[in-house]
């Protein structure tokens, strides 16, 4: 007999501090085992959120990061979305572009976690805050 | 959560455990750091086995690190990256490509040898 697994299909991580950009990659990462992810795409997607949960921390907290369970004619995946109230993104096609940064950091967060997931997509109003969506199917 | 840093002879031994907080991966450097100098260590190896995810900020604080004991006349050995990291780190765009890697804390140590007798 099978046994029946219950996957919480919304988790919600607010972002406030460095601990929480841990609580929300291992949050992520369990997720995505639940749901049958490889340890790889694992891996991926804990990275992707600890670099969204980062740029909350560094430019714009407090903010969040929900994960929800989506499904696709029934190929499950994981929808990341990194919610933030900060100053905003001025160009957002400049920030995706690699090597860019404004706070002297490595400046490869936002291409460098456009490159981990399959979906990706931005929206950022200035003085409102950035919404980032990020999708990631399982194989 | 502290990384244990272990003294053996000329080098020093340091094993991340668990999961490292930025304020975790501060605390490590300057740890590490104080103990290069106190120890008059000649070499680092860094052992990242246990590490579940290298993100842009834990990269750049061991690349500090490793920039840091170069300075004091020392060398650093990173060691034990899982190859799933490993991939993430690549997809990402990181690099530590000025700092020396190494399969394993026993080849770590072996290079630190190496480097230390032919002055290297």
């Amino acid at each position: 007999m099978k046994s029946v697994q219950l996957v919480e299909s919304e988790i919600s991580v607010p972002i406030n501090s460095d601990q929480d950009i841990v609580a929300a990659r291992q949050k992520g990462r369990l997720l995505a085992i639940t749901l049958g992810f490889s340890s790889g795409d694992a891996t991926l997607i804990a990275t992707a959120i600890s670099e969204l949960a980062r740029n909350i921390v560094t430019y714009a907290k407090p903010g969040k990061v929900v994960l929800t369970v989506i499904h696709n004619s029934g190929r499950p995946g994981i929808q990341l979305v990194a919610y933030d109230t900060g100053p905003g993104i001025p160009d957002v096609s400049q920030a995706l572009r690699d090597g860019f940064s404004t706070s002297g950091s490595l400046g490869l967060g936002l291409p460098g976690v456009k490159r981990l997931v399959d979906e990706f997509e931005i929206v950022s109003e200035l003085n409102h805050g950035t919404t980032v969506t990020a999708k990631k199917w399982r194989l | 959560m502290e990384v244990p840093i272990l003294k053996q002879g000329d080098f020093l031994i340091a094993t991340v455990q668990a999961a490292l907080t930025d304020a975790d991966l501060l605390h490590f450097r300057a740890a590490l750091i104080q103990q290069v100098v106190r120890c008059r260590s000649r070499g680092v190896v860094v052992d990242l086995t246990s590490l579940d995810v290298m993100d842009s900020f834990a990269l750049r604080t061991l690349r500090e690190i490793a920039q840091t004991i170069r300075l004091r006349g020392a060398e650093t050995v990173i060691v034990g990256i899982q190859p799933e990291v490993a991939f993430a780190m690549v997809q990402l765009g990181l690099k530590l490509e000025d700092v020396t890697c190494a399969l394993d804390l026993e080849e770590g140590l072996a290079n630190l040898s190496y480097r230390s007798s032919s002055g290297a």
